[in-house]
């Protein structure tokens, strides 16, 4: 599995250019970080790399194949492999379903999916769900309630266990922990870690937060104003050669 | 258990939905019950009985021909509150599909839509009716199948306003990265996130419907004696007005009781859904 994105451009409108020539690549089981302020294209690249977003210039490809393909049959296989999480845990749920319907659809729409967490059972759909939320660490008993009536922690745990619930090779996680406080911001990073490393999959962890990236990811690309400043491995972090931007990143970070 | 306990406290508490479903309960007996409970043909006529007051034989008396009106009354009844609630059942049928379709898929789709919306939208309802009317002759199908063409409208602008919105919010976007079709999309985020602000709507619109057909009838493009459509009652009556102001009073009031049925229970279930709403926000 790997992931390759050569020279994406993408404009909003003709003067508001989100995104400007962005290369990187990623591998199977890697995390990368990509860290910026508000407004900086974080999202944007996010929804380019799903397909909620198109985009005019540049390549991506994905296990060597252009993404976002337009054949339907391609298409199918596409999305069973990139699942993103949001930022927003509250319109993350349709309000009007209970928990339990909402945690079941991609993995409806995927029927011959047999994910690890089934253990080869053979599960009712409501028992399937059940599965699904303790496999994130929640209660079975919140699957019958509406998404109003669970914390943010629990809600953004649920949008997890529904990305996750098709063993996605590649995870497009766009702030899931920006809306939380930091203890449940700790908690929701470990979730993940555990299971970018049970499931092998890559991580696309999207943050504004530089210690959140820094506590996932092995790989951080800073953005800013739709530009790469500087690319670098984990273990570089404090490294002379850091771009001043990502230097003041860091500072503003540990000041906090 | 539990929330039948806390939905009918909700419901008296609410003066609005409990007048509208007292009303409502009451107009749904006329309808179903009325024709068999009516004392009179609400067709025969009697020229020995004209225009008599109101006795123990006829209680609200008898029009120009003799005619119970009481028993017409009730006997219009279904065919007015009837034909009105067909109107918008249909016209609900048609718009809300449009509408979701049109701004969920977006596109040349939805600007087509738009364009026949539009078009349509530059004359007010009541002129087009009157002329959808005019051209396809007086009847009561006629004037149903006019309100239907201008109504659907109306509720498809309604819907692809709220779709709009509300396409952008994440559930829906995973909906659509999780692979689901457009259609499933609809039916199961969609169509629930509508159907509050619909039923509100269509409840207000029962009411202003009947008003209208009730007004096309008694201008003559309606119903056609001798039906005992309301509108149609007060355009018989009205040459008898200086004499018998009763024939055209009591459809009037008819009229006015059900359209105050239905504006109490859109005012009711609004503040109930949006009571609802607010929970949902807290
Ligand atoms: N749908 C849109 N239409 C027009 N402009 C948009 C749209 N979405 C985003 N933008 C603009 O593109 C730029 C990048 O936005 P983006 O949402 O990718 O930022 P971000 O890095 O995710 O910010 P944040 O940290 O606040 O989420 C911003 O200037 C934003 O105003
Ligand atoms: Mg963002």
């Amino acid at each position: 599995m790997s992931l390759v994105v050569e020279g994406l451009s993408k404009n909003y409108s003709k003067n508001l250019v989100a995104l400007n020539t962005i290369s990187f690549s990623a591998k199977k089981g890697e995390c990368i970080g990509i860290v910026g302020e508000s407004g900086s294209g974080k999202s944007t690249l996010g929804k380019v790399l799903v397909g909620l977003e198109n985009y005019k210039e540049g390549t991506i490809t994905y296990n060597g194949a252009p993404v976002v393909p337009t054949k339907r049959s391609r298409l199918r296989e596409y999305r069973k492999n990139v699942q993103m999480i949001f930022q927003d845990s509250s319109s993350s749920l349709n309000p009007k379903l209970p928990v339990w319907e909402s945690v079941l659809e991609p993995l409806d729409n995927f029927k011959e999916c047999s994910p690890a967490f089934l253990e080869g059972q053979n599960l009712s759909r409501k028992e399937t769900a059940e599965q699904l939320l303790i496999m994130v660490g929640l209660d079975k008993e919140l699957a019958g309630r509406y998404p109003e009536e669970l914390s943010g922690g629990q809600k953004q745990r649920v949008s997890i266990a529904r990305a996750l619930s098709i063993e996605p090779s590649l995870l497009i996680c766009d702030e899931p922990t920006a809306s939380l406080d930091v203890t449940v911001q700790v908690q929701i990073l470990n979730l993940l870690k555990d299971f970018q490393k049970k499931m092998d999959m890559t991580i696309l962890f999207i943050s504004h937060d530089i210690r959140a990236v820094t506590f996932l990811c092995e790989q951080i690309i800073v953005l800013k104003n739709g530009t790469i400043q500087d690319q670098f491995g984990i273990n570089e972090l404090y490294h002379k050669s850091r771009h001043p931007y990502t230097k003041a990143l860091i500072e503003a970070a540990s000041i906090q | 258990m539990d929330t039948v306990l806390t939905k009918s406290t909700a419901l008296v508490r609410n003066p609005n939905m409990l007048g509208g479903i007292i009303l409502a309960v009451f107009l749904a007996g006329v309808m179903f019950l009325g024709g068999a409970l009516v004392p009179y043909d609400p067709f025969k006529i009697d020229m020995g009985n004209r225009l008599q007051e109101a006795s123990t034989l006829h209680w609200l008396g008898t029009d120009q021909l003799g005619r119970d009106i009481f028993s017409r009354i009730v006997f219009g009844a279904k065919l007015t509150i009837g034909l009105g609630m067909l109107a918008i059942f249909m016209a609900v049928c048609i718009g809300v599909p449009i509408g979701l379709i049109s701004g969920y898929i977006g596109g040349r789709m939805d600007a087509f839509f738009m364009r026949i919306i539009d078009g349509i939208l530059t004359f007010p309802d009541f002129i087009l009716a009157i002329a959808i009317a005019g051209i396809l002759g007086p009847s009561l199908t006629n004037i149903v199948i006019a309100i239907v063409l201008v109504r659907w409208i109306v509720y498809a602008r309604v819907v692809r306003g709220l779709v709009l919105s509300e396409k952008e919010k994440e559930y829906v976007l995973v909906s659509k990265t999780s692979f689901s079709s457009p259609i499933k999309t609809i039916r199961l985020h969609l169509l629930p996130h509508v159907m509050p602000d619909i039923i509100v709507m269509a409840a207000i619109d029962v009411g202003k419907v009947i008003l209208l057909i009730s007004a096309l009838s008694y201008i003559g493009l309606g119903a056609q004696p001798p039906i005992p459509e309301w509108g149609a009652m007060l355009n018989d009556g009205q040459g008898y007005f200086q004499v018998k102001p009763s024939l055209m009073v009591y459809p009037g009031l008819a009229i006015m009781v059900t359209v105050l049925c239905c504006n109490l229970l859109g005012d009711g279930l609004k503040s109930h859904f949006d009571i609802r709403k607010g929970r949902q926000e807290l």
